[in-house]
């Protein structure tokens, strides 16, 4: 086991295209790093080169306590799970764990052991002797683990290694990833489009967009402070709900959109440094579904917005409401990019609201709301989040601070 | 010549042409005739053509030639195995079958090990680059093998006295050697092999075609896994690309294997069977048309077709196989 450290890593493919840009971070022994973001934020390549499969064009990356930019991928000491398996289809279940340290001159009976070992912890047994074209995705995909825990190597690389499972085997396999992980104690660095895979499974996560680190933190750090408005849209499910909004002082702090006026707890103003520089100015606010709650049934002290929900999404546990603020959607770099990336993965259609933008309240299920009725929400605006309009950054994040301080030293 | 172009000519539109032509008319025919008739009719007016051109030019010939096989050279009187006999006693005959055997074992192997390099280095050219080696050796499989013989007859070219035009020996003598007979040398079974060269040179474009498909399709995720496992580069090519396209060599093996039986052309052209070169086929065109030995003629074909069969269904069963795991 081993620590994985990347110092100023670039990759600029042949032709230009930079697809990993001075990505510096540090993933410490035994940890579970995820990299998370949209198609072509590079995660996948920078997971490729902690492999050794695409070459470093700048920068160093060190396993453990050797810097392998030149080391072929066999000396680097990784296991790796590739997404479409990558299993030997001429050889059986037993042939493909067995290989990799057939390669490496190990005993015999070491290998037994081992294979025996990890078929066991994966339920293969019964399989040993069969072709990875007569098993399912879900048993080729624990073969593809076995083959890379087999090796007991210093770190798992796992590239998107559940998204050719159906959805009701993908939420058990990823129970099983993260018990194994709980087991064996590897450093593992692992890739994904999906944010619940990342908050899951992740000790820590890494949120990239076109080759840079957005943000790297727990996954609950991630979901209560982001550090602009890509991270903040692109964690959490349903997606966080942003206004462009005037922040004022009256009786007390307050943001003014829409016809709507939430209060500011004072707390707020003075926890979020540099925030009171912005009244009388627009900020892009920012909810999450999850701070509102039916103002029937939410604490009496929450502030309380009337609004007219379209349509209702009943979970069981909880209802989302979908509902219209009467303010054109936040334009912004950082949220152009992930609609653009809703829409290429989920060919979802884009709701014309015209000047509309449309919010989504997590309300509880004892609610009475009906679709279009009127319904009196309460925020818990104590997680309320700020962001500048020009920069996209939360304001008064102390990252934010150093990202602003690193635009402007490359501009 | 006009004459014969006119001919080509005319071949080519009654084939493109004709044929349509003809299962047009005779579907019509078949619409004529009334009721059940016409269904029990219609598929064997599609297949009957060619089941008529199979049975008169094919089968009638084969089965003439085993009876043929058991009469005497003139084909008149019944002789029983007298002719099988004859021809398995033959000295001669047993160096043919040597040279046939050698030709056997090497040529399709040499071609497909050709074949199977030329399309793993071409598959890491440059997209252009890849795919003007593969079209420059691919041109021979275009070229019937008559011709090609004739081309390599002015390489091996050699004259006794005079200018010498063979490109051979001008590389032999670029390197110190002696003007030499190719093909006509004393050492060995030299010649056989150097008239096998000819056939590999048709052949491996063949067998880069289908190779470079069959590595081509070989997923790349397999190699980076083999690569991460602690493969060098030599170990991913035995260990994980050559497994993953055994079919298409067994395949490309077999149908090599099955031109090889059969070769005729080259020997023909370049040596005519002399210089210890000669091949069964071109033994039997000797026998039927030097000697108008047509018994022993017969036996000869027969023999061979014998040896073909198997290869062919083994060659089909396996095709079939890999289809079926498609």
């Amino acid at each position: 086991m081993a620590q994985i450290v990347l110092d100023s890593v670039d990759k600029v493919f042949p032709g230009g295209v930079t697809a990993v840009d001075n990505l510096s971070l540090g993933i410490n022994d035994g940890e579970f790093m995820v990299f998370v973001g949209p198609s072509g934020c590079g995660k996948s390549t920078a997971l490729r080169m902690i492999a050794g499969l695409e070459d470093i064009s700048r920068g160093a990356i060190t396993i453990g306590e050797r810097v392998v930019n030149d080391l072929p991928p066999k000396d680097r000491d990784i296991a790796m799970v590739f997404q479409n398996y990558a299993l030997y289809p001429h050889m059986t279940v037993e042939q493909n764990l067995a290989f990799g340290l057939q390669l490496r001159k190990m005993p015999k009976s070491e290998i037994k052991r081992r294979v025996g070992e990890a078929a066991k912890m994966l339920g293969l047994e019964q399989y040993l002797g069969r072709k990875p074209a007569a098993l399912s995705g879900g048993q080729r995909q624990r073969v593809a683990m076995g083959r890379a825990i087999v090796r007991e190597p210093q770190a798992f690389l796992m590239d998107e290694p559940l998204s050719n499972l159906d959805a009701k085997l993908r939420v058990s396999m990823r129970a099983s990833l993260a018990q194994l992980h709980e087991r064996l104690g590897v450093t593992t660095v692992y890739v994904t489009h999906d944010q619940i895979e990342a908050m899951t499974l992740g000790d820590r996560v890494a949120v990239l967009r076109e080759g840079k680190l957005q943000q790297v933190d727990t996954p609950q750090n991630l979901f209560d402070s982001p550090v602009n408005l890509f991270v903040a849209g692109f964690i959490g499910s349903p997606a966080m709900n942003f206004v462009e909004a005037e922040l004022v002082r009256e009786d007390g702090p307050a943001v003014a959109f829409a016809g709507q006026k939430l209060p500011v707890p004072e707390e707020s103003i003075t926890a979020k440094e540099g925030l009171d520089s912005y009244f009388g100015r627009r900020v892009i606010v920012g909810i999450r579904p999850s701070d509102f709650e039916d103002g029937t049934l939410a604490d009496s002290g929450w502030a309380r917005m009337s609004v007219t929900a379209d349509v209702t999404e009943e979970l069981g546990s909880e209802i989302n409401v979908i509902f219209m603020i009467d303010a054109p959607p936040v334009e912004h770099k950082d949220t152009s990019d992930l609609a653009h990336d809703v829409a290429d993965e989920e060919e979802a259609a884009i709701p014309l609201a015209g000047n509309q933008s449309i919010w989504t309240a997590r309300v509880n299920a004892r609610s009475r709301v009906r679709p279009g009725e009127r319904i009196n929400l309460a925020v818990d605006t104590r997680n309320l989040h700020f962001f500048d309009t020009d920069s996209g950054l939360a304001i008064g994040h102390p990252e934010a601070a150093q990202v602003a301080a690193a635009a402007t030293a490359e501009a | 010549m006009i004459y014969k172009i006119l001919n080509a000519l005319i071949v080519v539109f009654v084939g493109v042409v004709g044929v349509p032509v003809l299962y047009f008319a005779l579907n019509a025919l078949v619409n004529r005739i009334p009721g059940r008739l016409r269904t029990w009719l219609r598929p064997y007016v599609f297949v009957g053509p060619a089941l008529a051109m199979v049975g008169v030019f094919l089968v009638y010939p084969a089965v003439h030639t085993v009876i043929l096989s058991f009469r005497d050279r003139f084909g008149q009187e019944w002789v029983g195995f007298s002719n099988y006999v004859d021809v398995a006693t033959d000295a001669s005959m047993r160096e043919v079958v040597f040279n046939n055997i050698l030709w056997i074992v090497f040529v399709p192997t040499l071609t497909v090990a050709i074949g199977l390099a030329v399309a793993v280095l071409a598959d890491r050219l440059k997209t252009t680059a890849e795919r003007v080696v593969k079209s420059v050796i691919f041109l021979p499989m275009a070229i019937s093998f008559v011709g090609a013989s004739t081309i390599w007859l002015f390489v091996y070219a050699y004259r006794p006295s005079g200018e010498q035009i063979g490109l051979l020996n001008a590389v032999w003598t670029l390197f110190g050697g002696e003007q030499q007979a190719w093909t006509q040398l004393s050492a060995g079974n030299l010649n056989d092999f150097l008239l096998m060269v000819i056939m590999i040179w048709l052949q491996a474009g063949f067998a880069m075609v289908l190779l470079s498909a069959a590595i081509k399709n070989v997923p790349v995720e397999t190699l980076e896994a083999a690569r991460i496992d602690g493969c060098n580069e030599w170990q991913i090519f035995w260990q994980v690309i050559v497994p993953q396209v055994r079919a298409t060599i067994l395949v490309v093996l077999t149908t090599v294997t099955i031109f090889v039986l059969k070769i005729f052309d080259v020997v023909y052209v370049m040596t005519g069977g002399n210089f210890r070169t000669d091949i069964v086929a071109n033994r039997f065109i000797t026998e039927l048309l030097s000697a108008r030995n047509f018994g022993a003629a017969a036996v000869i074909v027969v023999a061979l077709l014998m040896v073909t069969v198997p290869v062919m269904v083994l060659n089909i069963r396996r095709f079939r196989e890999e289809e079926a795991t498609r």
